[in-house]
């Protein structure tokens, strides 16, 4: 293993997602040595997310291709960014060996997650995100025959329910926290954005309904049954073997926060602040996709390509594009308008539910505490494997705290990577150490 | 173009074969029938299986051939050892 091995390039991108790949497809002309990094076995992030069976949508498979195409794109999946080791140089981990990478510009896509929040019964066995839910299933996961549930916010859990159905499954409830007036809203709004499917918001959907929000989940072992608010009209329990539940999306900008990249609010929650050329804070540095706001893979495709644009100086054609960004921004902020969150969803949490799944805090630990890092002090919470990327998104929705970036190591580690750091690059000597 | 071909794994000392692409957290899924697909154990000896689906939370960590990986994020490869730590 050559851990001191640094490798070079002009353009690198994090995460393989939409953004992802408009960004290199458009700094690919260039001519630019550039490398993409994603987590994941197979590029197109979240949405794009190949597996057996699936079927990949055509503006998929037409840029995976391209991207295949171009002699000047370097795809390295499976690899996961641990820290910064200088300005312009990260540090990588694969299954195998630990390595660094020097660029001279860098595209930040590093997508978003779920919101994920507690509630009695969430740690079960069979209760998941409900992007989740759809993530596992295109991996392979077996649903066919099961009663699921999905619940929360947002467009995704419809879906979620569609790729459940379609592997066999019985999606037995939808249960939407957002009012009908305020899907019915959003689904009239649509109009404005052709392409944007209406008739995949399942209103018409017989087991979808609005108003609704989960309350527990109920199980020896695994989920058995999910219990649900219903609007003013008291509580419905439904026997399941799944529960979907996810509360809209959280944008990732840990590693944005750890490169010293400025962060704002953006409907409610931190996002990376860019210009008008998708340029970061720091020199160099730029940022596309759900990164910057979560807004969908329409306005991450946009952003994507004027960030690759912009990074390999094609200001002119990156320009050509505001007016299309800003259509989306628009659907963005419709959509957060209408799926906004309601209050009670910050008290789902019962005293002994475990809010930091990773440490096991429970939620009584917690309410005392003044803020975050109070919180981290006395019980942990956020120090475990996640590194609060769960927690911290909860707590600062259930108690308004901000948490703070993670530090590195950005993900655990194997020692072996950390080591591989002390060796010289210049340094041609190789000590082979008996094991 | 499906992908017909299967993979053959090792899941806690039980082989399995699961069709080529299968991430190693449907595989946990398919060789527990009973536990939903179990990865490890909290702190407080809660079973845990995966959660969030794509490498946030962790739930999914097992032994991928002697080293620590995410379920989720790994592909099942033919001659696979994976060793849950529930």
């Amino acid at each position: 293993m050559s851990g001191s091995a640094i490798e070079h390039c002009d353009v690198l991108i994090i995460g393989a997602g939409p953004a992802g790949l408009a960004a290199a497809l458009a700094a690919a002309p260039s001519g630019a040595h550039i490398v993409i990094v994603d987590d994941n076995p197979a590029p197109g992030g979240q949405i794009w997310r190949d597996g057996p069976g699936v079927e990949l949508p055509i503006a998929a498979m037409q840029r995976r291709n391209a991207i295949a195409r171009c002699a000047n794109i370097r795809l390295v999946s499976g690899t996961r960014v641990i820290a910064a080791t200088a300005p312009s140089e990260l540090l990588l981990e694969d299954a195998e060996r630990g390595w660094r990478i020097g660029w001279k510009k860098l595209i930040l896509c590093t997508g978003a997650r779920e919101l994920l929040l507690p509630f009695p019964g969430w740690t079960l066995p069979g209760v998941t995100g409900a992007g989740a839910l759809q993530a596992l299933v295109k991996s392979g996961l077996p649903v066919a025959g099961e009663r699921i549930v999905i619940a929360g916010s947002g467009p995704l859990l419809l879906a979620a329910a569609a790729t459940a159905r379609k592997a066999g499954a019985h999606v037995v409830r939808i249960a939407e926290q957002a009012g009908f007036q305020a899907v019915a809203g959003f689904a009239a709004a649509l109009a404005r954005w052709p392409g944007k499917a209406v008739q995949s918001l399942g209103l018409f959907d017989a087991s979808y309904r609005t108003g609704r929000h989960v309350l527990s989940a109920q199980g020896d072992g695994h989920v058995e049954a999910v219990r649900l608010r219903r609007g003013t009209q008291g509580e419905e329990v439904i026997a399941c073997d799944r529960l979907a539940c996810g509360f809209g999306l959280v944008p990732n900008t840990e590693l944005g926060q750890h490169l010293g990249c400025a962060v704002e609010m953006r409907h409610g929650a931190p996002a990376l602040t860019v210009d008008a050329m998708q340029a970061t804070s720091r020199a160099d540095i730029y940022a596309a996709g759900e990164n910057t706001g979560v807004g969908g893979s329409d306005r991450a495709l946009v952003q994507g390509a004027m960030a690759g644009h912009a990074a390999v100086g094609a200001i002119a054609l990156a320009e050509a594009r505001r007016g299309e960004l800003a259509r989306w921004d628009a659907f963005a902020a419709t959509l957060h308008q209408r799926f906004a969150l309601a209050e009670p969803l910050r008290r789902l949490a019962a005293p002994d539910t475990l809010v930091c799944r990773c440490e096991d805090v429970r939620h009584a630990e917690l309410a005392p505490r003044n803020d975050w890092t109070d919180a981290k002090l006395h019980t942990r919470c956020g120090m475990g494997a996640c590194q609060g990327r769960v927690c911290g998104a909860a707590t600062r929705f259930m108690f308004g705290w901000a948490p703070t970036a993670p530090r590195p190591p950005l993900s655990p580690v194997r020692v072996a990577t950390l080591a591989a750091l002390h060796s010289q690059d210049h340094s041609a000597e190789e000590t082979t150490h008996a094991a | 173009m499906k992908k017909t071909e299967t993979v053959a794994l090792r899941i806690n000392g039980q082989t399995l074969s699961v069709r080529a692409g299968t991430s190693v957290a449907a595989a946990l899924r398919i060789a527990g029938s009973a536990d939903m697909g179990t990865a490890r154990r909290s702190v407080l000896g809660q079973a845990r299986a995966p959660f969030c689906g794509m490498g946030i939370c962790h739930e999914c960590r097992v032994d991928i051939d002697g080293r620590r990986r995410l379920a989720c994020q790994t592909r099942c490869e033919d001659g696979m050892v994976v060793e849950t730590s529930a």
